[in-house]
């Protein structure tokens, strides 16, 4: 280690450099940003439970702080280690997704998680970080000239529509929405050509109609509600009336910290999961809101600025699955409280209360701050 | 790191499209929530309001019904009911083992709640048991713990503290019927009643009240979870009676156990201020229901306790329809003051003789004598020369066979023939039907009330109605001032002549109803006494006597007595009917006495003019005016 060694910005292109100094490193406004966010989360489960912090906010503290030092770890890897277990962690990705179709919990009519030495396992969760951490592995190879070879995407597109597969069959519509557009991204920052996008595009429009006579009886009911919610009030679009009208109530400035009459008296339905936000809204009103979204969209922001300051296209790429699967979770969760698209059991990560998506998330932002600490590594290309 | 001069700057290009694109997205869900939030806030906040506020129509109190003096004779009295709510029960099998446990069931009530249970929402109460007794109420309340789901609360019962007393004015209440709820939707809040007779009935608007609400925020289970505003809706109006509760007990104890009816009126007003109907019911087993066995029992009596016989049943009036018949005659011509006609004991027309009362000869009398011993004959010849149509019409004067008009539902006009009435029924009209006209027997029908009408506008000469609502929220109903009567269209001196000749029946020796005279100083009474055969003597009977004791007691004659006082000023007028009392004399006219010495000396109708009697009847000895 030399003198300079001291400096942070030195440039990082060895193993010497020391603990200390990655922990330094990490992106701490980041750290703070996602600690306010459960922090909101905490404020939203202790309304959620009438003004107590059983049974909801407590143990979703613990979680977070658990995953929090697991973030932290994570950061502490060297990204070109976790570049090398990409591959092993997609096959174990796959193999959880195998294994949860035929041994999980059946969850909402699907089959989604199950449950390993008490920590309940949402194996598509982590499916979103194990195929971003594939695809970039498999096209920070590639040059912008190969990536615009189409048969050099055919593994890739495999990559995607395995995973995509096996969550439809669980089934999870809308998750399987989600990683195919998270791969989709992945490949779209890879240099993949544009109109390779238009034509996906073409194709998925004619596909639709194809697709929706394929879907179960609950996935079309979930499309046929969004376009009528007022069609089935107790039924399926009761989520949906409730929802905006506990947004609504909020009104500018909220009716006030447990005042919800919503929330309070339980017209939503597991409102602590996937309609945490309402709670925000209804007793924080707009400002409220609007608060939480800043909040969110900080948080893509610096994933964004993490992968384009990265120094190697592994990290570039991972950089923007983790903020595109964070803002596809925040994108769907808003949308679906505001009844803008179809309910699809997508929680507002940090915030809903479960387990399963927070370690998700927060494993994909330890490995997005490991991206941030070893954003000037040296990380040979060794082309195909 | 040369490899990335192409495809970095791709990266950042790409990155931020996908960046903007994002912050698009972003800016969309803050306009959309800025529309819901912010635009759309009234909206939304009304459904919120409306899906957590939940209301619910409260029944109002029904108004009370008093005295003239403002005793309660119909109020309401809070009980308490046991319900449950099944959505608030984990194990509702168990707490209703736990139920019964503190507080009896029967094998019905057990079946109905098992239905209930069965046919309810969840989150609609169901019935445990109605009108708790303390200790079951105690014993819930210790042990609601073990009582998950159920819930003890408030209602209210029509309560009448004077009971059978007064149960045929006050009416009674029950609960309404279907026709009624499809009718007017608030009858059916649960405790919502309907008058059913009586002041109940009649006045069953002013009492009845407007609903209030209960503003309870529920959560989405339809459970309470507070109360948020309360509005018990405006109590009915109080109706006071023209009743004195303390003349109305002195009648009903004077009549005691037997059958028959008393109305005391304001002879100036025409308020009821006393009527009994003998014998009479429990009013307050209506609310709850009667049980079959007590309904069985007045179906099957003989002497109908549910009638109100004062202002239904029907009587022959006896000899106390002679004062009408005096006026008939005195108005048609065919009698004067002066007129002088032989009582032989009897009266033959054609060949049928018709007997004075005990076959007594009275011998060459004047009407007011005729009047005072009730000489029978002389009222025949007086009915014969009459005619019945002018008998009726002059009935129809004084209250009777007419509808009077009463705020009393059931009310009965009763009967007065005419000619045109017995055409019109196929009855082929002898004179001997207008012979017995003129004692009040054969077609004729009175009412107790309308006997007491007739007497007050006798002694009164005013066309007063009578009515038993005195004052409603406090306002005075008309006909309870004297001014809102006018006189009778009757001749002053003709009155002059009947009320001499019913002064005589009570305050001289040879009046038939003498030994009931009042004992008051300075004040008399004047009445008529009147013994109504009710049953077609056998010619055996006719030799001897039709009233004599002998008899069975249903074929007894009804005893009747009608009075007025005092007579210098009169204010209270009186009808008594005791039924199979025999004669009217020894049983209605001492209930009479007794009553009308109460009433002088309470005044309940207690105007601000006190009772004057003026000098010249102001005798320390009750004796005969001049004649």
């Amino acid at each position: 280690m030399n003198t300079y060694s001291l400096s942070l910005h030195r440039p990082f292109r060895d193993r010497s450099f020391g603990l200390v100094r990655k922990f330094l490193r990490i992106n701490w406004l980041f750290v703070l940003l996602v600690c306010a966010l459960a922090g909101v989360g905490y404020a939203a489960l202790y309304s959620a439970a009438g003004g107590a912090a059983q049974p909801y906010a407590t143990s979703q503290l613990y979680r977070f702080l658990t995953a929090l030092l697991l973030m932290l770890a994570i950061a502490m890897v060297d990204i070109r280690a976790i570049a090398k277990i990409s591959w092993v962690a997609y096959a174990l990705g796959i193999l959880l997704l195998v294994v949860v179709m035929k041994f999980g919990h059946t969850g909402l009519g699907a089959k989604r998680w199950f449950i390993i030495a008490g920590v309940q396992i949402q194996p598509s969760e982590l499916m979103k970080l194990f195929l971003v951490l594939a695809l970039a592995s498999y096209f920070h190879r590639a040059s912008y000239e190969r990536a615009g070879n189409p048969l050099f995407l055919i593994p890739a597109i495999l990559a995607i529509l395995l995973p995509v597969g096996l969550i439809l069959k669980e089934p999870n519509l809308g998750t399987a929405v989600i990683v195919a557009l998270i791969g989709a991204t992945v490949m779209l920052g890879a240099g993949v050509r544009w109109w390779k996008f238009a034509l996906l595009a073409a194709v998925i429009a004619v596909a639709a109609p194809v697709i929706y006579h394929h879907l179960h009886d609950y996935q079309r009911a979930r499309i046929v509600t969004f376009l009528n919610p007022g069609s089935d009030p107790l039924g399926a679009g009761y989520n949906i009336i409730q929802s905006k009208i506990a947004l609504g109530s909020g009104g500018f400035s909220g009716q006030g910290y447990l005042q919800g009459t919503q929330n309070q008296l339980n017209f939503l339905p597991e409102k602590q999961t996937d309609f945490v936000f309402t709670i925000i809204a209804e007793e924080f009103g707009f400002l409220g809101s609007i608060a939480v979204l800043a909040l969110l969209f900080s948080i893509v922001a610096i994933a964004l600025y993490t992968a384009i300051r990265s120094e190697h296209q592994f990290g570039r790429l991972v950089a923007l699955g983790i903020g595109t699967n964070f803002f596809l979770y925040c994108f769907v969760n808003l949308s679906m409280v505001m009844g803008l698209i179809p309910v699809g059991g997508v929680p507002l990560p940090l915030i809903s209360y479960g387990g399963s998506a927070l370690t998700a998330v927060m494993l994909g932002f330890g490995v997005l701050m490991s991206i941030h600490v070893h954003r000037d590594v040296e990380f040979a290309v060794q082309e195909f | 790191m040369r490899r990335d001069s192409k495809r970095r700057p791709a990266f950042t290009r790409r990155a931020l499209i996908v960046g903007a694109a994002q912050t698009a997205i972003f800016g969309a869900i803050a306009a959309k929530l800025y529309k819901l939030q912010v635009s759309e806030h009234g909206k939304y906040a009304l459904l919120a309001k409306q899906n957590s506020i939940s209301e619910r129509l409260v029944a109002p109190e029904r108004g009370l019904i008093t005295d003239r003096f403002g005793a309660i004779l119909a109020g309401n009295q809070q009980h308490w009911r046991a319900l449950f709510l099944q959505a608030q029960a984990p194990d509702p099998q168990t707490v209703l083992a736990n139920f019964t446990r503190l507080v009896p069931l029967s094998d019905d009530e057990k079946a109905r709640i098992a239905q209930d249970l069965g046919d309810r929402p969840r989150y609609i109460p169901v019935l445990l048991k109605d009108y708790l007794e303390w200790p079951e109420m105690a014993a819930i309340e210790v042990n609601i713990p073990d009582l998950p789901g159920v819930i003890v609360e408030v209602g209210a019962t029509r309560v009448y503290p004077f009971g059978p007393s007064l149960a045929h004015t006050v009416g009674y209440v029950a609960r309404p019927n279907q026709a009624e709820t499809a009718a007017d939707g608030v009858l059916a809040l649960p405790g919502m009643r309907v008058g059913r007779t009586g002041a109940e009935a009649a006045n069953d608007d002013a009492l009845r009240g407007e609903p209030g609400f209960d503003q309870t925020e529920t959560n989405v289970h339809g459970e309470v979870v507070r109360e948020v505003a309360h509005d018990s809706g405006t109590p009915g109006d109080t109706v006071t009676l023209a009743i004195d509760i303390g003349l109305q007990q002195a009648a009903v104890q004077r009549l005691c156990a037997q059958a028959g009816s008393i109305v005391m009126l304001d002879a100036a007003t025409g308020e009821i201020l006393a009527m009994v109907s003998n014998p009479s019911f429990d009013p307050s087993l209506f609310d709850k229901g009667v049980p079959t066995a007590t309904w069985e029992s007045w179906m099957a009596d003989p002497a109908h306790p549910l009638e109100n016989k004062a202002i239904a049943g029907l009587f022959a009036s006896g000899s106390t329809i002679k004062p009408v018949i005096t006026l008939a005659a005195l108005k048609s011509g065919a009698l004067t003051a002066d007129t002088v006609l032989n009582c032989p004991g009897f009266f033959d027309l054609g060949d049928h003789r018709f007997w004075c009362d005990n076959h007594v000869a009275h011998g060459s009398i004047t009407v007011t004598t005729a009047l005072q011993v009730s000489c029978d004959v002389f009222f025949y010849q007086v009915a014969l020369m009459t005619g019945i149509d002018r008998i009726a019409e002059m009935a129809a004067t004084f209250g009777i066979g007419t509808d009077l008009g009463v705020d009393l539902p059931n009310a009965s006009p009763g009967l007065m023939p005419t000619l045109a009435w017995a055409r019109a029924r196929g009855i082929d009209w002898a004179e001997g039907d207008t012979v017995v006209q003129g004692i009040g027997q054969g077609y004729t029908q009175v009412t107790p009330l309308a006997l007491a009408t007739m007497i007050a506008r006798v002694g009164s000469g005013m066309a007063v109605g009578p009515h038993v609502a005195r004052r409603i929220a406090g306002e005075l109903q008309f006909g309870s001032d004297p001014t809102d009567w006018p006189a009778l269209d009757v001749d002053d001196t003709h009155l002059a002549i009947v009320r001499q000749g019913l002064f005589e029946v009570v305050n001289t020796q040879a009046g038939t109803a003498y030994a009931s005279r009042l004992t008051l100083p300075n004040v008399q009474m004047a009445g008529k006494t009147g013994t109504a055969q009710v049953h077609n003597n056998s010619a055996a009977e006719k030799a001897k006597n039709f009233n004599d004791l002998t008899m069975a007691w249903a074929d007894r004659p009804n005893a009747l007595f009608v009075a007025f006082a005092p007579y210098a000023a009169p204010r209270y007028a009186i009808a008594v009917i005791v039924e199979h009392g025999n004669f009217g004399a020894d049983a209605a006219a001492p209930i009479a006495r007794d009553l009308m010495t109460y009433a002088l000396t309470h005044d309940p109708a207690g105007r601000d003019t006190p009772l004057i009697i003026p000098p010249a009847q102001q005798l320390t000895e009750v004796t005969a005016p001049p004649t």
